[in-house]
């Protein structure tokens, strides 16, 4: 399948699901999301891992999932949302793993960051590209 | 139109002492975005689940922040950690100020 | 009735499916994880009889999907649908009734509906009419508990027939469509075959002519409604089949016919016969 114009028609569906307005939004950035979160420490990549599909049938429901062994908390973020804040899970206690799963909503093609955070502060990041595409049957 | 909210949750009935279970939550809810607008063109107000809570005995599991973002009928699946028999308490907290609970036991064996 | 001008098809069509793949439905089986075990369905069959000159195989909607998407329907509680017939289950248990009636006072439980949703559409033997899950529901709503009759394609309706089709999850697809269903049967047929709206489509031209290739990045199925009604991604909610319809319909850009409307209705038994011998999904997972 063409790439370039899978994203072409992505476009569109962000454009009914998401309709954004420029000028009103006051989303938090990517960026100002992981400062807060990551209080400037730089992310290591290791021991960390998100699963994502490649290809998603519909940006409504895609599922996602990340694994960070000991982490205190794992942000989620969809950096081609209008809002790329999507989910932070904080574990506790009685928390069996640092794992999480859930089902998002993706606008575009774009990438899904989950960064965690370690107990002595330290950060990891993964990133993965999810297509998204848009079917021929509106109905 | 008033949303009928149902709460569903997966856990086992029984677990080892010590093991580590999977627990699946979702709840059936719009989570309207705050970024869609009607036919008349107006934005339809944000009105979703912002926060979503399991304990075990008192103890938490996780506490997660949600954003639009998070499909329609929120979904959760997470591990906990069973060390004695008791109830998990789920808790979802709607924009609105609707707090939905669930309750489910698990015993040690 | 049926023209096939595949030839006209590829002109109106064209920019949408010309150099699109044609990608075989998955090979793939599937066993869903329930409450009180597994149960496996059937979702590919030797076509009926009256099809095997279009096909040889018949094959779930689910063959047609993406890995994520089949694997939401391969567990209850991660098949978002389940919330509905939980719903479904609120409801038959609610008097709700103008006397107090509930479904459950007459019927007691909902499994007691099971395999309803197997044989029908079907005509019903004392009255003649033919008759869908939902007009089995809109008959005791309005005739026994007293209520003005449920919008067909409301939360209440999708609620309770997602909880009836549920019931007969595992059946296999029994539709009869000689005797009193033939005539029925044939307008149904008529329905498939005719090409409606602008584009001069039928549901032959996706379902038939052009199964298992892409227009855009919708992999064309068979068109099989063993799996209704069935979570739809796309729409985040329960979609009856003839709810459906009227989708496949608009897009071929027609005035469409309205559920529970005699056209629809025939159609939803042709098609739910081109389904004999397929499982009874209960409430699928599509996209």
């Amino acid at each position: 399948m063409n790439l370039s114009r899978r994203k072409a028609l992505s476009l569109g569906l962000g454009g009914i699901a998401f309709a954004a307005i420029p000028g009103l939004s006051t989303a938090a950035t990517v960026e100002e999301l992981t400062a807060a979160f990551t209080a400037g420490a730089a992310p290591g990549t290791s021991g960390i891992t998100l699963t994502t599909p490649e290809i998603a049938e519909n940006g409504n429901t895609v599922p996602v999932s990340v694994d960070a062994p000991g982490a205190v908390a794992i942000m989620l973020l969809a950096s081609g949302n209008p809002e790329p804040a999507v989910a932070t899970f904080t574990f506790g206690p009685a928390a069996g793993r640092q794992f999480a799963a859930t089902r998002i909503r993706l606008a575009k093609t774009q990438d899904v960051i989950a960064m965690a955070k370690m107990a002595d502060g330290s950060i990891v990041q993964a990133q993965a590209t999810v297509k998204v595409t848009i079917g021929g049957c509106g109905g | 139109m008033v949303e009928e909210v149902k709460p569903r949750v997966k856990v086992p009935k029984s677990a080892a002492a010590g093991e580590v279970v999977t627990i699946k939550a979702l709840i059936s809810h719009s989570m309207e975005s705050g970024q869609r607008k009607d036919k008349d063109g107006n934005l339809i107000p944000r009105k979703i689940i912002n926060r979503f809570t399991c304990d075990l005995n008192g103890v938490n599991v996780v506490d997660v922040a949600i954003e639009p973002a998070v499909s329609t009928n929120p979904y959760f699946e997470f591990d906990a950690k069973v060390d004695a028999a008791g109830e998990f308490k789920f808790t979802w907290y709607d924009d609105d100020g609707s707090v939905y609970e669930d309750m489910k036991p698990i015993v040690i064996g | 009735m049926h023209n096939r001008a595949t030839s006209f098809f590829a002109l109106t069509f064209g920019l949408a499916v010309a150099g699109m793949a044609f990608a075989d439905p998955v090979d793939d089986k599937l066993v869903v994880e329930a409450e009180d075990g597994t149960v496996e369905l059937v979702t590919t069959a030797p076509a009926p009889d009256f099809l095997k000159d279009v096909v040889d195989t018949i094959y779930s909607g689910w063959h047609y999907r993406e890995d994520e998407t089949r694997d939401l329907q391969r567990d209850d509680f991660d098949n978002p649908g389940m919330v509905y017939v939980d719903r479904g289950t609120d409801l038959w248990n609610s008097a709700i009734g103008t006397g107090g009636e509930s479904c459950a006072g007459c019927h007691q439980g909902p499994e007691t509906m099971a395999g309803l949703r197997a044989v029908t559409p079907r005509v019903d033997a004392k009255t003649g009419a033919l008759m869908t899950v939902e007009n089995y529901i809109d008959a005791c709503v309005t005739e026994r508990m007293g209520l003005e009759s449920w919008n067909w394609t409301g939360n209440e309706m999708k609620d309770m027939l997602a909880l009836i089709s549920m019931q007969s999850r595992g059946m296999t697809v029994d539709i009869q469509i000689d005797g009193p269903a033939a005539p029925f049967w044939e307008k149904g047929k008529e329905v498939y075959y005719t090409r409606f709206g602008q584009l001069e489509m039928s549901c032959a031209s996706c379902h038939e002519d052009n199964q298992g290739k892409f227009i855009r990045a919708d992999h064309l199925s068979q068109g099989q409604i063993n799996g209704f009604p069935t979570y739809r991604l796309k729409d985040a909610g329960i979609l009856s089949a003839q709810q459906r319809f009227v989708g496949c319909v608009r897009d071929t850009r027609a005035e469409t016919f309205k559920p529970n409307s005699e056209e629809f209705k025939a159609l939803e038994l042709f098609v739910a016969s081109r389904g004999n011998g397929l499982s009874v999904e209960g409430v699928a997972v599509r996209h």
